[in-house]
């Protein structure tokens, strides 16, 4: 455990062609913290991921990584300052096995020149080993990722992020086609991995939320609805409304 | 000078008679002159030279030639044409009668009754540089009706007038001089400067204004020149755009299209050799010949193969070289691969010459309103009708279109024969000023490609813009670095202007237009 | 809970027992090639004599092998599909034809000691100063490499840096050659204009024509072949090969992990250009001669086919595709010359629609 940095978005916005995407978005993600964000479609979470990985820039707003101004750093930057985030479609990389997977997103030089003469060494492989025991993955570390289930793409993909041994991971829709069962498996994985780093879960799976059993937050139209215990938000007439309609 | 004297006096002499008399007696009188001494027939020949008489000509013409006999008794001359009575001698002459002779006979077709005769004569006297002339330009300038004609003559009397001894006969002749566009006038203008350093000043101003004027039609015919590359480059770009828009397909083998086309119209010419009442009429008829003949290719083409690699455009762009490659060989097999000529028609040849002096010619006009009218249909057929509905749909949003019932197979089999037919048209054209031969399309794939990346995919407005723009700038270029490296510099400039603005000019927003 | 994890293993499909055997067919391809230029020094009519025109051929295919294996690189692996390595081919083989032009010396046509034929022809002075250097073979053979190396680096970056890929890529790549090639027609670009280099008369001191040479050739380029082939191994082999394929599949994640893409494809583009101009270096003496002809965008389309034909994505493949198809064309071109293009034509389409792995993949996984 190491002293994590806070996640701070104050007063975001972003805006496409005249549509506000993000609308004034504050949010505050404490080191450590297992957050679970959700909102219909269109509140903006996908943008507020894409703010915060520097895929878009906001057109107002603050988005600080501890002391990091992230609004300044591009994708890759921000990706080796220990942010890591995992995408609705997993994109695994299906030419390779998931050993190579997860060999590819380990901590290590990045040059070309550095992979040519990349050796794998003992330490190197401990970790991606530790790894696939915490996403159950090593009875398949040779097999290509083009033959995983689903549920196995996404848990690679976790798996992946956590090789970069990241302080903050933002995962969008983790169990979106997954069975029960994985979906259980994916919750307490996710449990697991958080409190060492800080993890943004973005869903609209109600159970699983209730499963992660942290803090919610409440997109809507841009901006921040409503934020507490799963029960709170469920019975916050604001979001009933916003969900149900009256 | 006693010439000039002599032969004012004679017009005198002759002229005040001459109202109640008529010219023939001037006439009669001066041609026994022709029989005398040389120096006497010098006299003759000047004398009917200033007569201004067009009779003179063929006699004077026949005295040049030697060929002009006098009567045995030596009393006069024969005319030309009058039976030769027997012991008649031609008549001889010696240089100064020559010299007399050109005079005079170039005096004397500036009222000839042959209007291409007169201006050579015109040019002529401007080039000779005599202050006598100026007198005969005045009287056939009375005479003169063509504009064209008035103009040269105009130009010619003040030049003759500037090695004149009046000043302000001078000063008058430099401004009309300067008044023109003529590299001649510019020439002679600098020519009387050292000899009339007083008139120095005019004399600057007046070449200033030649070269303003001579820069602007030079401009002007740049910027023709350039419009002209560019209607070639849109003609042969449009077909490409149109496939690359809409299907995202890279058809390497669209230069074969334009080939496909081009031989359409040396059939058609060749089917109609034997109907020569349609003969002037092979190339209008060529073209829609071409759009059927190329759009069936390409439909056969498109249904046959390329809708296979759907999705995959790297392959497609490989296997439709590989298309390219076989079209190509199948025509020089059939066609052999020597050059084949299609005829222009009769309105579609020689020069023209806009106001300003700026030539253009007549086949590459055509190509540029053919290029607008063919750039106008496409645009027609895609805003107006239902396949072009149904393929801007397809462009915009394939998976929706094809949930609303549009038969996107059936688009894209369209939109191939489309395209392909808009190049076999290009071809058309194309066999106007290129070489028609299998390898005709080779020459302009990547030119087209050039094009339609620089405008922006999707866009018929960007392959407009961006056939003209990079015509006009090569054409620009040219006269600096030479045809090649200009084409060069283009292709690098374009180069890297992808690398600023990857989507072209007028990129297609959203994000369907990914390619 | 860990279970015992085996060495990594890479991954292309096939068993182990498969790509022994293809290790066996290769080493004795290498045998036999190897042995070309000694059955060629037998007796004309020794039943095992090989003629002088099929060492030169072979010769020539090698060198195209190693284009072949550059290409691969680059789009099998990475993804990168350049439509334009013939200019890289064909400036290496200019760099080493201005060196076989200087050492023509007062042998030439006009015998001058220093300008070749044609600049005596053209009424040069003296030589310009981009050939200086030149006479030396180590400084020729620096440049063959170094300048399609620098070509490649300087499109690479512009392009790469604007995240330019696909078709887009491709089409520019053609552009550069095509704009190489009219340069190089020029007349007064210094280069030979239309006619290029020809009449070469020794190289190393070997007259050239001569058995000697051509063995010595042979032997060279085979060598280089066998060096390319293990650069391109040790790359595909390594972590770097597994990046280039991340790359191929999905760049934009490569970057999200933290990978400088830019920088990974410029590498691998520019390594590629640098096999593309050592094969036009070896090619050109081969050949005996070297014209602006090469730089046609036709030629770095027609190289392609040989990759896409024996099966990109594997370096076998490459190796496969340059030979058949060249022994193809040499075959056609001389029984059925009229024939030729429609093959090749015929490739292309069948290649790309019936056979997306190529020959290999046919070998590998029948009936797959």
């Amino acid at each position: 455990m190491r002293a994590g940095s806070t996640l701070y978005l104050d007063g975001v916005s972003v805006v496409f062609d005249g549509f506000r995407a993000l609308n004034n978005l504050s949010l505050v993600v404490e080191p450590g913290e297992l957050r679970a964000v959700i909102g219909p479609n269109g509140a903006g979470k996908t943008t507020m991921m894409d703010v915060i990985t520097g895929k878009t820039r906001p057109t107002a707003g603050d988005v600080r990584f501890g002391d990091r101004d992230l609004t300044r750093l591009d994708e890759a930057a921000i990706a080796t300052l220990g942010i890591g985030r995992k995408f609705q479609k997993p994109t695994v990389f299906d030419a390779l096995t998931v050993f190579e997977n997860l060999e590819l997103a380990l901590k290590a030089p990045r040059g070309p020149v550095a992979c040519l003469r990349w050796a794998l060494s003992g330490e190197a492989r401990r970790r991606i080993e530790a790894v696939l025991d915490e996403t159950g993955l090593a009875p398949r570390a040779q097999d290509r990722a083009a033959i995983l289930s689903h549920g196995q793409r996404q848990w690679l993909e976790i798996g992946m992020l956590l090789m970069q041994d990241p302080e903050l991971l933002l995962v969008d829709e983790p169990v979106a086609g997954m069975t029960d069962q994985e979906t259980e498996h994916t919750a307490a994985l996710l449990r697991r991995i958080a409190g060492g780093r800080s993890v943004v879960v973005v869903e609209h799976d109600l159970e699983f939320v209730r499963a992660l059993g942290r803090r919610v937050t409440v997109l809507h139209e841009g901006g921040v609805l409503s934020e507490g215990s799963i029960d709170h938000v469920q019975n916050d007439p604001r979001v009933v409304e916003v969900y149900l309609g009256r | 000078m006693a010439h000039l004297i002599q032969a004012a006096l004679l017009l005198l002499a002759f002229a005040l008679p001459a109202a109640a008399q008529q010219q023939p007696d001037a006439f009669d009188a001066a041609l026994p002159g022709l029989v005398g001494n040389f120096n006497q027939q010098a006299e003759a020949v000047e004398r009917l030279g200033a007569l201004g008489d067009p009779r003179a000509v063929p006699v004077l013409r026949a005295l040049s030639d030697g060929r002009l006999l006098k009567r045995p008794d030596g009393s006069g001359v024969v005319p030309p044409g009058e039976a030769a009575p027997p012991g008649a001698e031609a008549v001889r002459v010696n240089n100064r009668v020559r010299v007399a002779l050109r005079g005079a006979l170039g005096r004397l077709q500036l009222v000839s009754p042959e209007p291409g005769e007169r201006l050579a004569a015109a040019e002529a006297v401007f080039r000779s540089r005599d202050a006598a002339n100026a007198p005969l330009l005045e009287a056939a300038l009375a005479r003169e009706a063509v504009p064209r004609i008035r103009a040269q003559m105009e130009l010619s009397l003040a030049a003759s007038r500037l090695v004149a001894t009046d000043e302000d006969a001078k000063r008058a002749a430099v401004s009309a001089l300067g008044a023109t566009a003529s590299t001649d006038a510019r020439a002679l203008l600098l020519e009387a400067r050292a000899a009339n350093p007083g008139l120095s000043g005019a004399i600057d101003a007046a070449v200033a204004a030649i070269d303003r004027r001579l820069s602007l039609r030079r401009a002007a015919e740049t910027l023709f020149q350039g419009l002209s590359l560019g209607s070639v480059l849109l003609l042969a770009a449009l077909g490409l755009a149109v496939t690359f828009g809409v299907m995202g397909v890279i058809n390497m083998a669209h230069g074969e299209m334009v080939m496909i086309g081009a031989y359409t119209a040396v059939l058609v010419q060749e089917a109609l050799r034997n109907v020569p009442a349609l003969l002037p009429w092979s190339l209008p008829l060529s073209v829609p010949a071409a759009f059927a003949v190329a759009a069936l290719v390409g439909a056969l083409i498109e249904r046959g193969l390329i809708r296979h690699l759907y999705g995959r455009p790297l392959e497609t762009l490989l296997m439709t070289f590989g298309v390219g490659m076989i079209l190509q060989q199948a025509v020089r097999t059939l066609f052999g691969a020597q050059n084949r000529e299609v005829i222009s028609p009769a309105w579609m040849q020689g020069t023209l010459t806009l106001p300003g002096g700026v030539a253009v010619t007549q086949n590459r006009l055509w190509i540029i309103v053919f290029g607008v009218a063919v750039l106008l249909a496409v645009l027609a057929a895609i805003r107006l009708t239902r396949f072009g509905l149904e393929m801007r749909a397809v462009v915009q949003n394939r998976r929706i279109a094809a949930t609303m019932g549009i038969r996107t197979g059936r688009v894209d089999a369209l939109t191939f024969a489309f395209g392909s037919g808009v190049a076999g048209m290009a071809g058309v054209a194309l066999s106007q000023i290129d070489n028609v031969s299998p390898n005709l399309g080779t020459g302009y794939i990547i030119d087209s490609f050039m094009v339609v990346v620089f405008g922006g995919v999707g866009s018929l407005a960007g392959t407009l813009v961006g056939a003209m723009a990079l015509g006009v700038v090569n054409k620009v270029l040219e006269p600096w670095a030479g045809a090649v490296l200009a084409k060069v510099a283009v292709l690098v400039a374009l180069m890297l202007f992808i690398q600023r603005r990857p989507r072209g000019l007028f990129a297609l927003r959203g994000r369907a237009a990914d390619a | 809970m860990s279970a015992t994890v085996a060495s990594p293993a890479p991954a292309r499909a096939g068993t182990a027992a498969a790509r022994n055997v293809l290790r066996w067919v290769l080493l004795g391809a290498v045998l036999l090639l190897a042995l070309l230029p000694v059955l060629n020094r037998l007796p004309a009519d020794s039943a095992l004599h090989v003629s002088d025109f099929v060492v030169s051929v072979t010769g020539k295919w090698i060198t195209y092998a190693i284009l072949a294996l550059a290409i691969d690189l680059a789009w099998g692996y990475a993804g990168i599909l350049s439509l334009g390595h013939g200019a890289f081919f064909a400036l290496g083989g200019y760099a080493i034809g201005m060196h076989l032009m200087r050492l023509i010396g007062p042998r030439g046509v006009y015998g001058h000691s220093t300008l070749p034929d044609f600049m005596v022809f053209l009424g040069y002075r003296e030589l310009p100063w981009y050939w200086l250097g030149f006479e030396h073979f180590p400084f020729a053979l620096l440049m063959a490499l170094a300048v399609p190396g620098l070509l490649a680096a300087m499109v690479g970056f512009l392009a790469f840096r604007s995240r330019i890929t696909g078709v887009y890529f491709s089409i520019i790549t053609q552009a550069m050659t095509y704009a190489l090639m009219l340069a190089f027609f020029r007349n007064d670009m210094g280069f030979g204009g239309n006619n290029g280099f020809t009449d070469f008369k020794e190289l190393l001191g070997i007259p050239l024509n001569t058995p000697n040479a051509r063995a010595a050739l042979f032997y060279a380029s085979l060598a280089a072949l066998l060096g390319a082939y293990w650069i391109c191994a040790r790359v595909v082999g390594s972590k770097l090969g597994r990046v280039l394929v991340a790359v191929r599949d999905a760049e934009s994640r490569v970057r999200f992990l933290g990978y400088d893409t830019t920088r990974v494809k410029l590498f691998v583009f520019v390594l590629s250009a640098v096999l593309a101009g050592l094969a036009g270096a070896l090619y050109v003496p081969q050949v005996g001669i070297i014209n602006p002809g090469e730089f046609s965008p036709g030629n770095s389309i027609e190289a392609v086919v040989w990759v896409a034909v024996g099966g990109r994505g594997t370096l076998v493949g490459a190796l496969l595709g340059a030979f058949s198809v060249n022994a193809l064309k040499t075959w056609l071109t001389s029984v059925a010359p009229d024939l030729w293009l429609f093959a090749l034509g015929g490739l292309f389409v069948a290649v790309t629609l019936f056979l997306p792995r190529g020959l290999v993949g046919v070998l590998r996984r029948p009936g797959t």
